[in-house]
């Protein structure tokens, strides 16, 4: 018998209403260590909606991703992304649900012995059998969307920051998925690549009806093309709602966090004894 | 005394967590057979990168060695006037020893250490991470064709090295020095067994493929994901896979030709 062309296990169809959200997260705990990073989360990502974790350097926003992408396994509590509980499913399963996630990694990824086309290629190569003609159509299409159809036969040494990210969000969409998690797209970007990758992410959202969560502390790129956000500090959600809604949030955190303020319930010096007993303390030489 | 203690023994379970998992790790590189053999492709990708770029080295330090061997064989026995039997010793001591160890020590210090940095940066530089949320099982697509390809090439650059040793070994002793071309190879071919010495040569180099190979890619897949990490890593490959090719040739030599 003939072999599908398409690999159907990333087409599964779901059972889950669509109205209810496509990430639940409940009561989270997860800890580095001793040190703890969630201590009780709850959080969920509605459909079809740009949503925006936010928050300190060092809150465990990168660690939340990996969560929800099954890459790290939680202490306690439960995320269901589409109805099944991540870190129940069996390995297949788990890479079937990942056929259907995209993840955009704040390095890229990309990998550095192949061309652009071929990172774009990768997974389609990977999860199907689609003749080559084929594959050539849908790489060139998605590297069309994210403006670099000519680069197609760089190496990924030859791209700037913001162009290996958006090869490497080419990629993420290239199995069609439900959802593409961002992990800090817009750090080190200059203003004119956090523009383009802003608007990209927002446009590739509402062209090909994704469901994206954005993980970022750039305050102002990030509320601008999000639907909600969460803001997490000390291992719990601090306040969720409208972007518009947290600017004039009575939280301290929260203002703090969204007025770029220097000092606040998240203090500017790490914990360290009074300057002056460490200044005066004979002992040892550091 | 009593934080020394602690000190050796948090080092100690350190070191059987490690091993356990390299042990792990080892099995799932094993088991990543099965879907390589439906992707020949990756293997012989592999074996270009890992044995065909290791021939150079390989075959310039084979003529040297073999060079020396014929030299430094001729002052032992023409003091016996044994001359004669200079090919059998260059040969023997080629397939037995020689060619099997220093292909392996060669091995680790170019196709290992570079198997190492690689799967060391691609941990730091995040694609493996990538490779795992794009639905593609990293250890069967990376590392195990880079396994495969370190313990099938061993035995074929072992078998290279002592080829060339001993033409190597022929240039000197026959060009050179004078002894009877006839008497070279007649008595190379009356006294090297098959099985004795051929075989037993192959199957050390395939021991030692293994292990340094397992090694490599244990140490770049368990490394700390920083430049320091991966040079750390680099450098434990060399040194572990030297001392265990040293420690496996005694004990496989004592099994195969001990009495």
């Amino acid at each position: 018998m003939r072999r599908s062309l398409i690999n159907r296990d990333f087409l599964q169809k779901t059972t889950v209403n669509s109205s209810d959200p496509l990430i639940k997260i409940r009561n989270l705990h997860f800890s580095h260590g001793n040190r703890p990073i969630f201590d009780g989360v709850d959080i969920d990502i509605p459909r079809g909606k740009v949503t925006a974790i936010m928050g300190p350097s060092g809150t465990g926003k990168t660690t939340l991703l990996k969560l929800i992408g099954g890459q790290l396994r939680p202490t306690g509590g439960t995320i269901e992304v589409d109805g099944q509980d991540v870190h129940k499913l069996s390995r297949k399963a788990l890479y079937k649900l990942r056929m259907r996630m995209g993840m955009l990694f704040q390095s890229g990824a990309l990998l550095t012995d192949l061309t652009v086309y071929d990172n774009v290629a990768y997974p389609l190569r990977e999860h199907t059998n689609l003749p080559e003609s084929m594959i050539r159509r849908l790489v060139l299409m998605k590297l069309e969307a994210v403006g670099l159809r000519g680069a197609r036969d760089l190496m990924p040494a030859e791209l700037s920051g913001g162009m290996a990210r958006r090869v490497a969000l080419a990629r993420a969409i290239a199995l069609d998925p439900m959802m593409v998690m961002y992990d800090e797209p817009f750090t080190g970007q200059d203003p004119i690549s956090m523009g383009v990758l802003a608007q990209l992410v927002r446009r590739l959202n509402d062209a090909v009806g994704l469901t994206s969560i954005l993980v970022s502390h750039d305050v102002e790129e990030t509320a601008g093309i999000s639907d909600l956000i969460y803001v997490i500090s000390a291992g719990k959600v601090i306040e969720s709602g409208a972007p518009e809604a947290l600017q004039g949030s009575a939280s301290p955190a929260v203002r703090q966090f969204m007025g770029g303020l220097p000092d606040g319930p998240v203090g500017f010096h790490y914990g360290a004894p009074a300057l002056s007993e460490d200044l005066l303390s004979m002992r040892g030489a550091k | 005394m009593l934080d020394a203690l602690a000190r050796f023994g948090r080092r100690g379970l350190e070191s059987l967590e490690r091993l356990g998992r390299g042990h792990l790790l080892l099995l799932q590189i094993l088991a990543g057979l099965t879907s390589l053999v439906t992707r020949i492709g990756l293997l012989i990708a592999q074996v270009h990168s890992i044995g065909v770029r290791t021939t150079t080295i390989i075959v310039v330090s084979g003529l040297f060695v073999g060079m020396v061997l014929g030299l430094q064989g001729y002052y032992v026995l023409s003091q016996f006037a044994a001359e004669d039997s200079l090919g059998v010793m260059v040969a023997a001591s080629l397939v037995r020893e020689l060619g099997p160890v220093v292909t392996a020590l060669l091995f680790a210090g170019r196709a290992g250490s570079a198997l190492t940095a690689e799967i060391g940066l691609m941990k730091a530089t995040e694609q493996l991470s990538g490779l795992e949320m794009m639905a593609v099982d990293p250890i069967r697509r990376i590392l195990s064709p880079r396994f495969y390809a370190g313990f099938l090439s061993m035995p074929l650059l072992a078998a290279l090295f002592s080829a060339v040793g001993i033409i190597g070994g022929y240039f000197v002793s026959v060009g050179l020095l004078g002894v009877d071309e006839g008497a070279f190879w007649s008595q190379m071919q009356a006294k090297i067994d098959w099985n004795e010495d051929v075989i037993n040569g192959v199957i050390k180099s395939l021991v030692f493929g293994f292990v340094c190979s397992w090694i490599a890619l244990f140490q770049g897949y368990d490394a700390i994901p920083t430049s320091a990490g991966v040079s750390q890593a680099t450098t434990r490959t060399v040194v572990h896979s030297a001392l265990a090719v040293l420690v496996l040739d005694f004990v496989l030599t004592a099994l195969m030709f001990g009495d």
